[in-house]
């Protein structure tokens, strides 16, 4: 591949990209429009997040891709492939040394550091799209902050369940005034949007739209007073490094339908499984 | 003990090479050539050069053999190619007056200068499966006519000079370009035109056929339906003036559709109108059907909340590249989503009484 | 003391149509002015103008707002005049499914503009929508079914109920009776009659039933062809009609 230009985009697309995304560090939270291209993978699966890490991508970048948290899984696997074949850069599943992570659906358990750049695949980049299919019409309640059918929503689910019935894709408010949609992620993993060292970016390749959360942007999970945001997860520990603290996968184990619960964060696992073996080993 | 599961990049290894034995299918058989494909599957490869909006027909054969003749995926293979493509400039506008045409039926008027031609149409073919083709044998031969020298008019031509259908509004703005700017409501019709000569040949089918049914009707006659080449010329700036680059064969179709009018305006004919890579004559007459509905608001008509009027909706779901790629990601893990709604309905289950849940079941 | 609203030359057109023309009028803080006129005079057009649904050809709409006193509305931005919609404002539209969001809960209809001006505790959210159902007499129990399960009196209490929970300072109603058969719109009118009086609101009624303005509107204008032709105390102008018009208006009501 070649005869590709450095992480595939051309430079012209490169800096089309770029100014999206400093429009979007500089008015955290709103959606702007972008020329997205075609990409050598289907839409859907994660061209946006391609596009953005393409775009913000230098030589010497060491480049992380997850899945569902993990390293491992295939599609984080044929992006990272992508990468390396286009770029040439450095890989890593670690999650300290990486200074570029692309993400599905997953915030690494880890504390990200300064100068780390978190890139989110996003599918639908729309908070108010499943209230409201128009985009003419979302784009507007954007503009007017016309936000009151978004909590319409959360009381229509506590009246109906008696809980907000939202597990993933838990929208949230950006420094008190774009509402946005977080990406698929479980909501377990909001409270890691806010304030966060790193910077967030968001890429929706078909839906043409790039947003961002610059460092240290406060973020707040829409919720009532007496209905107060809850990050949930499995009530479980991690079956194989015993962290009670990070989110979890359920693994069928058998015909009889028996479980078991792991992290979802492998290289989180890992890291503290290795830490273990070294502890065992001293002793 | 539980092992989690590893071996992603392995897997995706073997499986590209399954797919590339499945692809050649049995050895015993002679391979198809690129060639081949190009010269025997033409209708295809049309297709995949007006959808992938790249006019190579050499290249959609190459994505069609290696797509195993799924037309989608050949098409995201061209789109994906053209990406990298650089851009060196635009050509003039295309002259389709000048068309030399191998096909060019008129519906509206029995004869008219340049005639009709039938060309090498399946109109009125029987639907019969012709065993004959299932041997090898040599390519029949047709007669040849005198060919037309001068251009063929176009009908609606006809019709303009005595005011009966509406003025093609005339411009030199530079048209937005799909392909550079994100798509931005409302669209122009330039926009509207780009979108769906590259949009899903089924999609613009069904949306034009839902005209018809009633769902925003506007009567189209097919005033013209032309295939055949166009020169394709570019300035070039070092030069001063124009050269011919290049030939392209395009199906063009001209709809004379329902009239407008009132007591102050005499009534007119409006206009819908297709233009389309290759000779793709269901896609061409489809999107001038399409266009012709998408036009209501400068028309002046009402809006039926018909699909085919709705350019939000028309737009954003016509191109088969978006529409497959998303529709087949949900076969991407969902695990940590779906763990997150399966805790949820756990939870919600725990809050509702016992009998009331044994009640559900 | 400032009129609540002074509205000044308000003409619309459609094309060469015109909507309404010339239109002039100061509302007052507590008054109630009621719009007659056959079918097609223009009052659709003239309530829309006025409540920013339509934007006027000419002519000005002043409004006392609560925060900066009088502001012309036509004039000012988007934003502020969707704010004032969801607040200062309520709009009752004839057909209810116009008003109402025919998808979601009773109590989450009436508890939308409360949390589009920002309440956000669930709790008192539904014990306010519970109060407003008691209002418009709609049980407690139906507070979690959506509206299209009402009948149409039902959802037109619903719907003002739903405009009246943040204390608008000024109503638009256009035909809030229309479409409903004669017992219901008896005791529609009863109810709306109650919280006017109650809660002292200027109101800005459209109908083309004289009934309804003698029972509600204590001003009244009468429109013909876009144009008024005709206002004063509603008593005055329907027992004593100066205008050829308001007077076959008034007369072949009165057969009826
Ligand atoms: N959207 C519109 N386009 C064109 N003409 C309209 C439109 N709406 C109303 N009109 C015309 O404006 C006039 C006033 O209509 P309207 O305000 O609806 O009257 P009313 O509410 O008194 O029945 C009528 O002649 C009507 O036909
Ligand atoms: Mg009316």
């Amino acid at each position: 591949m070649n005869d590709y230009n450095f992480a595939y985009l051309d430079e012209q697309t490169k800096r089309m990209i770029r100014r999206a995304l400093l429009k979007a560090v500089a008015i955290p939270g709103y959606q702007v429009p972008f020329a997205s291209r075609e990409m050598p993978m289907p839409y859907g699966w994660g061209t946006g997040g391609v596009q953005v890490t393409a775009a913000c991508l230098t030589p010497e970048d060491v480049l992380k891709v997850i899945d569902q948290g993990a390293d491992d899984t295939t599609n984080a696997v044929s992006i990272r492939k992508f990468f390396q074949r286009t770029a040439g850069v450095a890989t890593t599943e670690h999650t300290g040394e990486a200074t570029l992570i692309q993400t599905r659906h997953r915030i690494p358990e880890t504390t990200l550091h300064e100068g780390q750049i978190l890139v989110y695949q996003v599918p639908i980049p729309e908070p108010l799209r499943f209230l409201e299919p128009r985009e003419t019409e979302t784009r507007k309640m954007h503009a007017l902050e016309d936000y009151g059918l978004m909590h319409v929503k959360l009381y229509e689910d506590i009246a109906r369940h008696g809980v907000i019935a939202t597990a993933y894709a838990y929208p949230v408010k950006v420094e008190g005034r774009y509402v946005m949609d977080p990406s698929p992620i479980p909501k377990f993993d909001n409270p890691k949007l806010s304030d966060s060292a790193a910077l967030q970016l968001f890429g929706a390749g078909r839906e043409q739209r790039i947003y961002a959360l610059p460092p240290y942007t406060t973020v707040v999970s829409l919720d009532f007073e007496d209905y107060p945001f809850e990050p949930t997860k499995a009530d479980h520990a991690c079956a194989l490094c015993g962290s009670a603290e990070s989110y979890l996968d359920e693994v069928i184990m058998d015909d009889a339908g028996g479980r078991m619960f792991v992290c979802s964060d492998t290289d989180y696992c890992a890291t503290r499984r290795a830490e273990q073996d070294k502890s065992s080993a001293k002793i | 003990m539980y092992v989690a599961v590893k071996g992603g990049e392995r897997a995706i290894e073997n499986a590209h090479a399954f797919l590339a034995e499945d692809r050649r299918g049995d050895p015993a058989v002679p391979e198809l050539s690129v060639a081949q494909i190009r010269e025997q599957m033409a209708l295809a490869v049309n297709r995949v050069m007006a959808e992938g909006s790249l006019y190579d027909p050499d290249l959609a054969a190459l994505a069609i053999k290696q797509a195993r003749g799924d037309l989608i995926e050949a098409i995201f293979l061209i789109r994906a190619y053209r990406t990298t493509l650089p851009r060196f400039g635009s050509s003039k506008p295309l002259d389709t007056g000048a068309m030399a045409c191998h096909r060019r039926i008129s519906a509206t008027f029995k004869d008219a200068p340049g005639g009709q031609v039938l060309g090498p149409t399946f109109d009125y073919t029987h639907r019969l499966l012709d065993f004959k083709l299932m041997a090898e044998g040599e390519a029949p031969v047709a007669p040849v006519a005198e060919p037309r020298r001068e251009p063929t008019p176009h009908i609606t031509e006809f019709l303009n000079k005595d005011g009966m259908i509406e003025e093609e509004a005339q411009s030199d703005a530079m048209p937005p370009d799909l392909t550079r700017e994100p798509l931005e409501l409302p669209a122009d019709r330039a926009l509207r035109l780009q979108s769906i000569t590259r949009g899903d040949e089924g999609f613009i089918l069904g949306m034009a056929y839902s005209t018809q049914r009633g769902y925003a009707r506007n009567h189209a006659f097919v005033a013209e339906l032309r295939i055949g080449t166009c020169s394709v010329e570019m300035e070039i700036p070092e030069l001063g003036f124009a050269v011919e680059i290049g030939e392209v064969t395009l199906t063009e179709c001209e709809t004379v559709n329902q009239f407008k009018g009132s007591k102050t305006e005499p009534a007119q004919f409006t206009r819908g109108y297709g233009l389309v890579f290759g000779q793709t004559e269901r896609k061409a007459i489809a999107m001038a059907l399409v266009d012709r509905a998408l036009r209501w608001k400068e028309l002046g008509e009402d809006n039926s909340g018909a699909p085919a009027q709705d350019e939000e909706f028309v737009l954003y779901h016509a191109d088969n590249i978006q529409a497959t790629g998303f529709l087949e990601h949900i076969k991407l893990p969902h695990y940590v989503d779906f763990q997150s709604e399966l805790e949820l309905v756990r939870k919600l289950r725990a809050g509702v009484p016992e009998a009331l849940r044994e009640a559900a079941e | 003391m400032t009129p609540l609203l002074q509205v000044r030359g308000l003409t619309k057109r459609y094309g060469a149509r015109i909507g309404c023309a010339d239109v002039s009028f100061d509302l007052w803080p507590g008054e109630v002015m009621g719009i007659v006129g056959e079918s097609g005079s223009g009052k659709s057009t003239l309530l829309n103008c006025l409540a920013g649904h339509l934007a006027p050809d000419a002519g000005r709409v002043i409004f006392d707002t609560r925060a900066d006193g009088s502001r012309d509305t036509v004039t000012m931005p988007e934003p502020e005049r969707r704010m004032l919609g969801r607040t200062d404002w309520a709009f009752v539209h004839q057909n209810p499914r116009d008003g109402l969001r025919m998808g979601v809960s009773a109590g989450g209809n009436v508890g939308e503009r409360l949390m589009a001006v920002g309440a956000r505790n669930y709790g008192g959210i539904r014990a306010t929508a519970l109060d407003w159902l008691g209002r418009v007499e709609i049980a407690a129990d139906r507070v979690d079914d959506r509206p299209s399960s009402f009948s149409g009196g039902m959802q037109q209490r619903l719907q003002i109920a739903r405009n009246l929970v943040t204390g608008p300072r000024l109503v638009f109603m256009d035909e809030p009776t229309g479409g409903l058969d004669v017992s219901v719109q008896a005791r529609l009118l009863d109810l709306l009659r109650g919280l006017v009086r109650r809660m002292g609101l200027s109101a800005i009624i459209v109908t083309h039933d004289l009934a309804v303005v003698r029972l509600l509107a204590d001003r009244l204008m009468v429109m013909k062809s876009g144009l008024v032709v005709e206002s004063g105390l509603t008593d005055q102008v329907l027992d004593d009609p100066q205008h050829a018009y308001t007077q076959l208006l008034v007369s072949s009501v009165l057969q009826v």
